[in-house]
């Protein structure tokens, strides 16, 4: 059995780098061939770069895309002023501001979610704010944000927050109204408090699920965080992601 | 010892229905248990048995009509009164020891954390499970599992010890064993207690009186049978004693007819709701004549 496993393992990593292998060959070959040049005002010429007037493709090949990678690499934590940072530097605002964003969600949505379990006078008061806010799209918010914010930074943590709070709402009121009814019985022949009894029987049965919408808010806020950044600009991650080409 | 613990008085449980009346579960109950008595309620699925448990608890409430306890009328749930569930309802995020010492910390808030694990061992060693301590529920066997139910509910000295069928979901062997325990540790502390069963034999092994519940809606407390075996009973030697198969019958008939008839039976009779019929089945002796000894 662990033989075979091992095999499996090891065929499957073999068969990872020969995938790679091509696709990194493909690349360059693709990118490699010179097209027709094409006439063309010297302005515009100009314009589009050395790629289009001398017939190169407009996409960097595989070791050009390495070469920049490294020097990035390499030297993470330069400061050349405001819109040349290194690697490293930028990362860390970006991380920054989804930790930023996503606290400030976990610290409003699991409350306000225990309270909307807990009671249901609240779930349906507030359920018709939820059912309107929760679809608007983070590209929605973002204009909004710029525009009542002004700083570019704080409205990339209003858009983190405001995305990632509503898995974190919506699973941490079903796992707090799901909790079984025997358990809370438990608490209830023992005399447990309110407050005691949300903290140790209701938020241990309600935490996987509570959990899982942590683990999804994460994962959005590290999806909105870089069109966040592309629109309300800054110091990002992003900023790298596209400068190749015109550097 | 004959002093009322708990009293029951014309309770009712009504839902409403969809068609706008109500359905009645049952009315008019009354029911008094004794100090340091074994109460068994049988009766068909879904005539009320489980409701009137949870309004003894005090996990829900009567639409009409008290519970007393010990003179006060009751509110809801309270440590006073110990639960044991159908479903064990241990938290699984708990040890044994955890689940235990979480019932002892709530009854005795000022006791230190040692003094709250060392009566919760008591009790743990007390059903058996020393030396599970530490081992979270998913670890343990169904029955060990309900044996700490019972720890639970007893580590709290209650007065009162109520029992949804808490044997049901374990196996013949399994039973046996608990139900021992659960008897030997009740006539050791004289606990009182109510316990729902749908199990004959058991109700007769464990009970002092067996309340008979008809079948609902419009459920009613048919006659309560008095156990005519001795209280220092032996579970394998209760089927020799001479009164033994004429309680069973007794409560298998029952079972099977007069719960379902039993409006039929008191029909034009006089019937009085806060005094039914208090019936001690025993062996009839061979010189009686012959219709008599038909059941037993
Ligand atoms: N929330 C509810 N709404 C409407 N009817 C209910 C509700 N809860 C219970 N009932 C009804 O009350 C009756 C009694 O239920 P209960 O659980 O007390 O039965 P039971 O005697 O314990 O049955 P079993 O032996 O199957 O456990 C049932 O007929 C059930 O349909
Ligand atoms: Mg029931």
């Amino acid at each position: 059995m662990a033989i075979n496993a091992m095999s499996i393992s090891f065929r499957a990593g073999a068969l990872s780098v020969l995938i790679l292998a091509i696709f990194l060959v493909t690349w360059h070959i693709a990118t490699s061939g010179t097209g027709a040049v094409q006439q063309m005002d010297p302005e515009y010429a100009k314009l589009m770069g050395l790629n289009a007037t001398q017939g190169k493709s407009a996409m960097p090949g595989p070791l050009q895309v390495g070469a920049t990678l490294w020097q990035h690499l390499t030297n993470p934590f330069y400061d050349n002023g405001p819109n040349d940072k290194g690697l490293g530097i930028q990362l860390a605002y970006s991380i920054a501001r989804v930790g930023m964003g996503y606290l400030l969600a976990v610290m409003v949505a699991i409350p306000l979610g225990f309270l909307i379990g807990m009671s249901q006078l609240m779930s349906r008061a507030l359920d018709p704010f939820i059912q309107v806010l929760k679809p608007i799209s983070p590209l929605a918010w973002m204009p909004l944000a710029l525009y009542t914010i002004k700083d570019s930074g704080l409205s990339a943590i209003f858009v983190i927050f405001i995305c990632s709070v509503w898995p974190m709402l919506i699973n941490t009121a079903f796992g707090v109204a799901s909790v079984r009814k025997e358990w809370l019985n438990v608490a209830r022949t023992l005399e447990v408090g309110a407050f005691k009894r949300a903290f140790t029987v209701i938020l241990p049965a309600a935490a996987p699920t509570i959990l899982t919408g942590m683990r999804i808010s994460i994962g959005i806020a590290w999806l909105v965080i870089v069109a966040a950044e592309m629109i309300v600009g800054g110091t990002t991650s992003r900023s790298r992601t596209s400068s190749t080409r015109s550097s | 010892m004959t002093e009322k613990l708990i009293s029951i008085e014309a309770i009712a449980k009504r839902y409403p229905a969809p068609n706008g009346v109500q359905t009645t579960v049952f009315e008019n109950l009354w029911l008094g248990i004794n100090r340091g008595e074994f109460v068994c309620m049988i009766g068909h699925s879904g005539c009320g048995k489980t409701t009137v448990l949870n309004i003894l608890a005090g996990l829900d409430a009567p639409s009409e009509g008290v519970v007393i306890v010990d003179n006060q009328a009751i509110e809801g749930p309270a440590l006073d009164r110990a639960v044991i569930f159908q479903g064990h309802a241990l938290f699984p995020w708990r040890t044994v020891l955890g689940n235990v010492a979480y019932a002892v910390g709530s009854k005795h808030k000022k006791w230190s954390k040692a003094q709250v694990n060392e009566h919760a061992e008591k009790f743990i060693s007390l059903v058996g499970l020393k030396g599970a301590e530490y081992k979270k529920p998913s670890e343990l066997s169904g029955g060990m599992k309900q044996r700490v139910g019972i720890a639970r509910a007893l580590s709290l000295e209650p007065k009162m010890l109520l029992m949804d069928e808490p044997f049901s979901a374990l196996d013949a062997l399994t039973r046996g064993t608990l139900q021992d325990e659960v008897r030997r540790i009740c006539l050791s502390t004289g606990q009182t207690v109510f316990m729902i069963t749908h199990d004959v034999d058991e109700a007769i092994y464990l009970a002092d009186k067996i309340v008979l519940m008809t079948n609902g809606p419009h459920a009613q407390i048919a006659e309560i049978v008095e156990n005519p075996l001795p209280k220092d009973r032996e579970r394998n030697q209760i089927h020799k004693h001479t009164d033994y198969y004429a309680v069973r019958n007794h409560l298998i008939d029952f079972l099977v007819s007069r719960s379902r008839t039993f409006k039929d039976e008191i029909a034009g009779k006089p019937w009085d709701p806060m005094n039914v019929p208090l019936v001690r089945p025993v062996a009839i002796p061979p010189s009686a004549p012959e219709p008599m000894r038909k059941r037993a």
